[in-house]
């Protein structure tokens, strides 16, 4: 799977989440780029990123990741 | 809405609960609305963001307050103003065993061991009774799942020293609590904690990093069950199953098969499964669930493939059956009005899906579980929580012998010459009281459940009808009625409120089951005479229309009030100046003199 494939699916799990279809989400996207993304819906947002790729992230994982390209970055490692 | 009906996808709610929201609000119904606490001893945003959901689905709008993190125990005991000033309907709360603070030591003697469980039973006990005493709500509270590692393994139920044999005795605590409150309910996560599958539910990952007790993707499993108690507790179960026939409660089609060739009974893998669906419906009708067919068969036919000998329902133990070849979404009106209740309180059950469809297209809100392969049947009826039990009663175990006697008094009115002949052959008998102990459960149930026959619909929990009796600026009145194909149990309610020499009307209700039996007029009779004897000088009748109750518009025109003020919502205000002169109005019931 592509990088770019991999954007696709997650723009439109964050679209979900969030029930805005104006989100697009990239490399640098953090937290603070989107309004309503705080600690409670972040819990909501791992478990449907989880759910769209099939895997489930480690406890490491979910406290280091610093912003979307990092998540991807272990998407993408996790299922090659 | 089809996304939050048993089974459902967890993860589907959870991901799209937004959206679900706004699609459930502007669906343009009336909705209750209730005032939740939820306490937790973790975590508790998405398990009220989802039960928020499931609560709307079943006509229920919350209000919520929830708790800070993990101050289930203090909010409880030392309510801080906003929650005081938000007074509870209910109070959920939830905890688990993450929240148990010590637990037997290794060399604990038995008398220690004895002790912490009944300091610990207290801690909650004295939660409960603080909770009650100031509110007056009803409680739901969660009992212990299983604890997630066992030290000693399978030895860890059975030592008094073992954290399994620990939660198992709490919850044995905790269910005595709730035999002894009617107003005190267990959310059983243990239950709900082994369907799940007790790793994932606790997966200490959610724990550690959001201090979930449980999984995110099980929340919506907990909030459903918590959903379902609550809509079960404000009287909106549902009351009676419309059952297929044909592949439905046996393997096969008896018109083209042959009775004597059916799949039932313990002969093949597929009859012992049909077998145990029946037996589990032949259960439900003891909890009061009214069991009905609809088939698409000579009745012949049908008769003959339930009589069949290794079947375990027999003809005698439904309420209606239609069998014969119209649309089934026509048999399934015909049985809701035959039965006096309303198509939202029907389960049709069915394994085709071209019916199942017709249906839910003509007849919304009488619930359509999908029902795919014969051996999930139970699961799936039992899982949905269409039954749930808050508590049982008297009437609900004999509901369905009150129906069947309603349909024998409706065939032999046709055989009378006047109505009052009929009246007069039915030899009833009436009770009319003030609230008595024995029937607060029943008279909550019927005050949450009348919506077609009730002037005001206002709703109480069994404690506000507590209250309300011992309250002596209450003139309270049941109705019981019993003739002589039975007893119809108790069918109506009023509630005045006395204020100098005059009482306010806030309650006045009546079962449909009893319409048209002069038991109005005989309520009227008893309330009249209860007002000269307190020194009533003036009665006060409202009547707030609702979609529902348009039958009762005239009530108390007909009752000999006088109209004295309405707006343009159609809400009516009306006069009655009892005095000695009164007759009585009903001559049909004989009231029993206690």
């Amino acid at each position: 799977m592509t990088r770019e494939t991999i954007y696709e699916r997650l723009n439109a799990v964050f679209q979900d989440v969030f029930d805005d279809e104006e989100i697009t989400v990239n490399d640098a996207t953090t937290s603070a780029d989107i309004e309503d993304w705080d600690s409670l819906e972040h819990i909501n947002l791992v478990a449907a990123v989880e759910k769209e790729f099939g895997l489930k992230f480690t406890m490491g994982q979910v406290v280091t990741m610093k912003n979307v390209g990092e998540m991807v970055d272990i998407i993408l490692k996790s299922i090659g | 809405m089809r996304e939050l009906e048993y089974p459902f996808d967890g993860e589907l709610i959870l991901k799209k609960a937004k959206s679900i929201k706004k699609t459930l609000l502007s669906d343009g119904s009336k909705r209750l609305t209730k005032k939740i606490a939820v306490l937790g001893g973790s975590t508790t945003h998405d398990i009220i963001k989802i039960l928020e959901l499931f609560l709307l689905n079943h006509g229920i709008e919350p209000i919520f307050y929830e708790s800070e993190y993990g101050q289930y125990f203090q909010d409880a005991m030392f309510p801080g103003e906003e929650l005081a000033e938000f007074t509870p309907d209910i109070v959920y709360i939830h905890t688990g065993n993450r929240n148990i603070n010590e637990y037997p030591a290794m060399n604990a003697s038995e008398a220690e061991v004895e002790e912490l469980l009944e300091s610990t039973l207290a801690r909650f006990r004295s939660m409960w009774e603080a909770l009650r005493e100031r509110f007056g709500c009803v409680i739901i509270q969660n009992n212990f799942e299983p604890p997630y590692y066992r030290l000693m393994g399978n030895r860890e139920a059975v030592d008094i020293h073992g954290r399994q044999y620990f939660l198992n005795r709490l919850n044995e605590g905790f269910y005595r609590y709730a035999r002894e409150n009617q107003h005190f309910h267990i959310n059983d996560i243990q239950y709900l904690s082994s369907c799940y599958g007790l790793d994932k539910w606790s997966d200490p990952f959610y724990w550690h990093m959001y201090k979930y007790a449980l999984c995110l993707p099980a929340i919506p499993y907990l909030s459903f069950n918590v959903a379902n108690m609550i809509k079960a507790i404000y009287g909106k179960n549902k009351k009676a199953l419309v059952l297929d026939l044909d592949n439905t409660l046996w393997g096969g089609v008896v018109g083209d098969d042959g009775p004597e060739n059916l799949e039932i009974g313990q002969e093949t893998s597929m009859g012992q499964v049909y077998t145990e669906f029946q037996s589990y419906l032949k259960q439900q009708k003891d909890i009061g669930v009214l069991l009905n067919v609809s088939s698409k068969n000579e009745e012949e036919n049908a008769l003959a493939g339930l009589s069949h000998p290794d079947g375990v329902l027999r003809p005698e133990d439904f309420i209606l059956i239609k069998a014969n070849w119209e649309p089934k979404s026509e048999n399934v009106a015909k049985i809701a009005s035959e039965l006096d209740i309303l198509p939202e309180s029907l389960v049709f059950v069915d394994d085709n899906p071209a019916e199942r469809e017709i249906v839910r297209g003509q007849m919304p809100g009488t619930a359509v579980p999908e029902m795919e392969s014969p051996e999930q049947f139970i699961r799936i009826l039992d899982r949905s929580g269409f039954f749930e039990v808050t508590a049982l009663s008297e009437d609900d175990k004999q509901r369905g012998e009150m129906y069947k006697a309603n349909l024998e008094r409706k065939k032999q009115q046709e055989s009378f010459g006047s109505y009052e002949e009929y009246l007069a052959s039915l030899q009833m008998v009436g009770t009319i009281r003030p609230f008595e102990p024995l029937y607060m459960a029943r008279i909550a149930q019927l005050t949450n459940k009348s919506n077609q026959f009730n002037l005001t619909t206002k709703r109480y929990t069994q404690a506000q009808i507590e209250q309300t009796a011992a309250d002596p600026a209450y003139i309270t009145l049941y109705g019981k009625l019993e003739d002589k194909f039975g007893d119809n149990g108790v069918v109506s309610v009023v509630i005045g409120r006395k204020e100098e020499d005059t009482l306010h009307i806030e309650l006045w209700l009546m079962s449909c089951r009893v319409l048209k039996r002069d038991m109005e007029f005989a309520m009227m009779d008893v309330l009249v005479h209860q007002c000269l004897q307190d020194g009533i000088k003036k009665i006060k009748g409202y009547y707030y229309p609702t979609a529902k109750n348009k039958m009762v518009e005239k009530f108390y025109e007909i009752q000999g009030f006088t109209l004295e003020s309405w707006d343009e919502e159609g809400n009516t205000v009306w006069n009655f100046e009892p005095d000695t002169s009164y007759q009585d109005k009903n001559k049909a019931i004989t009231l029993q003199k206690i």
